[in-house]
């Protein structure tokens, strides 16, 4: 493991759900790494695949989708179309050797703030393990 | 028992026996008009067209080896909405596999079209078409060009489009009548099979003599469909190995000059006003300069591998292979590769056959809650 690389992480959440866990584990002064940038979407079901081709294409080594659990939506269904969207992006993306690790979906409540800390620190720690994915230097992308 | 007639080939050739029977299915009274490839000129490109008037089929051609664009998109421009009428429209496969996609993305209806499918043994690219046809005239090239398929291939220096060569639906899936060329003798006759019951009630008002029932039809297809499965497993195994990092993709993409062709060609991709058409990718010099300055360098046009991506994430479960993003790709990027290879993952990864089935919705139009719960992580 590269002692030096920090990876740079996108973060796309929802504002009903991990939005606010993520809310509430800074007011809870839980220590997170400091690698993550949040984009507070609606819902996760208005992340667009590419969004996330983008965000590593541009440099992120890796990409949290994270929003209500099943049944909490709410817009009723917006976290059932965005597993559908995740998946569909990490049968593309492995075909091009980057992998499904990198792009993540979990739930996050609204409550759970310890959750959000620990998925941010975990997500973290396991892109530590797999390295940069190097995009920042490459001009033809 | 499905009907199965037979079309009479005398000795004017099989093209000549199709343009007949399709005068006589266009006598029809239910039929207002019928879409086929037809040499309108001399030299030059068989062009889908909708003709109305029985005699105008004297330069139809749906033999043709000739594939310039996926008729699948005029089809749906000729289905949205009713005109209170009924044609006929003679497709490839791929072309009925295109446009049943296109079908139940609500672009198209199938209620006043009745679809003729051909068998399908490959067709030129527009290059190769062009060079093909030389100094010669249409129907007549079209004729050789299936002579020398009977006898074991094309000439040398002759070789199908790249779709083709892998294509594992070589018959029409989803059509109400299909004209079985595997297996048929050229100088004989073509058997004319209905598969639903208005191809049915069509093809029986026709009168043509029945066709004695053989198995010719069944072995050519399954030893076609044979050879072409090996040979879209290497293309894929080929391609896997080229594009396994994102480096590779964009040196695989490297002769891209963002035209968007390949979209424009694209029978699925039906989107209106497409996102890298819109000001979202019209960047100011200072952003260049920017990304520039930060890697060192910045390949023009910018987002090639970027749109490719996009659009694999947009229309990948939808594609049916027929080959017409290269075609019309003016650098020779190898793109019915890449997006088929892909599209097999993706079309995989739902269970998804496109153009197979009215019945199976495409992927991303609808969800189930319980499902792929693989694909969610719990890294708390």
């Amino acid at each position: 493991m590269n002692q030096d690389f920090e990876p740079a992480i996108l973060a796309f959440v929802c504002n009903w759900c991990t939005y606010t866990a993520a809310d509430l584990a800074g007011t809870s002064r839980m220590s997170q790494q400091p690698n993550v940038r949040l984009v507070r979407m609606m819902c996760t079901g208005m992340v667009d695949p590419k969004y996330v081709i983008k965000s590593l294409l541009s440099g992120a080594d890796g990409v949290l989708i994270s929003g209500c659990h099943p049944g909490d939506c709410h817009y009723q269904n917006g976290n059932y179309k965005a597993r559908r969207r995740v998946r569909l992006l990490n049968e593309i993306l492995s075909q091009f050797g980057i992998d499904r690790r990198r792009v993540r979906l979990t739930w996050v409540g609204a409550s759970e703030g310890q959750e959000f800390a620990a998925t941010v620190n975990n997500f973290i720690n396991d892109l530590r393990e797999l390295g940069p994915l190097d995009t920042r230097g490459l001009a033809a992308l | 028992m499905a009907t199965t007639a037979r079309i009479q080939i005398d000795g004017q050739g099989p093209v000549v026996a199709l343009q007949g029977f399709f005068r006589r299915l266009l006598g029809d009274e239910s039929l207002s008009g019928v879409m086929l490839p037809v040499h309108l000129f001399r030299h030059g490109m068989p062009m889908p067209t909708l003709v109305t008037r029985p005699e105008q089929l004297d330069r139809a051609d749906p033999l043709a080896p000739a594939f310039p664009m996926n008729s699948a998109k005029l089809v749906s421009r000729l289905t949205r909405g009713t005109t209170g009428e009924r044609i006929a429209v003679v497709m490839r496969p791929c072309e009925i596999r295109a446009f049943i996609e296109l079908v139940k993305l609500n672009q198209g209806s199938l209620e006043e079209v009745i679809l003729i499918g051909m068998d399908c043994p490959g067709a030129f690219d527009n290059a190769h078409y062009k060079s093909f046809l030389g100094d010669g005239d249409g129907p007549a090239a079209t004729v050789e060009f299936h002579k020398s398929l009977g006898n074991g291939g094309l000439r040398d220096g002759q070789e199908l489009a790249p779709a083709c060569r892998v294509c594992e639906y070589p018959s029409p899936h989803g059509a109400d009548m299909v004209i079985g060329l595997h297996g048929a003798d050229l100088g004989q006759a073509i058997p004319v099979m209905a598969t639903s019951a208005r191809g049915e009630a069509l093809l029986g008002a026709m009168g043509l003599p029945a066709a004695e029932p053989d198995d010719r039809r069944e072995k050519a297809l399954a030893a076609l469909t044979a050879a072409r499965v090996q040979a879209r497993d290497a293309m894929m195994a080929q391609v896997g190995a080229r594009t396994a990092t994102l480096e590779q993709l964009a040196e695989y993409l490297s002769g891209c000059v963002n035209c968007y062709n390949c979209r424009v060609a694209c029978p699925v991709c039906y989107c209106k006003e497409c996102v890298f058409n819109t000001d979202v990718f019209e960047h100011k010099p200072w952003q260049y300069l920017g990304w520039a300055k930060r890697k060192g360098s910045l390949k023009l046009p910018t987002d090639t591998v970027f749109y490719h991506l996009t659009r694999m994430a947009h229309m990948s479960t939808a594609c049916v292979g027929c080959g017409q993003c290269s075609n019309a790709c003016p650098n020779g990027v190898e793109v019915v590769e890449l997006f088929r290879t892909v599209a097999a993952r993706t079309q995989a990864g739902f269970d998804y056959l496109p153009g197979l089935s009215l019945d199976q919705a495409p992927p991303l139009t609808v969800f189930k809650e319980d499902e792929f719960q693989d694909t969610v992580s719990h890294l708390a």
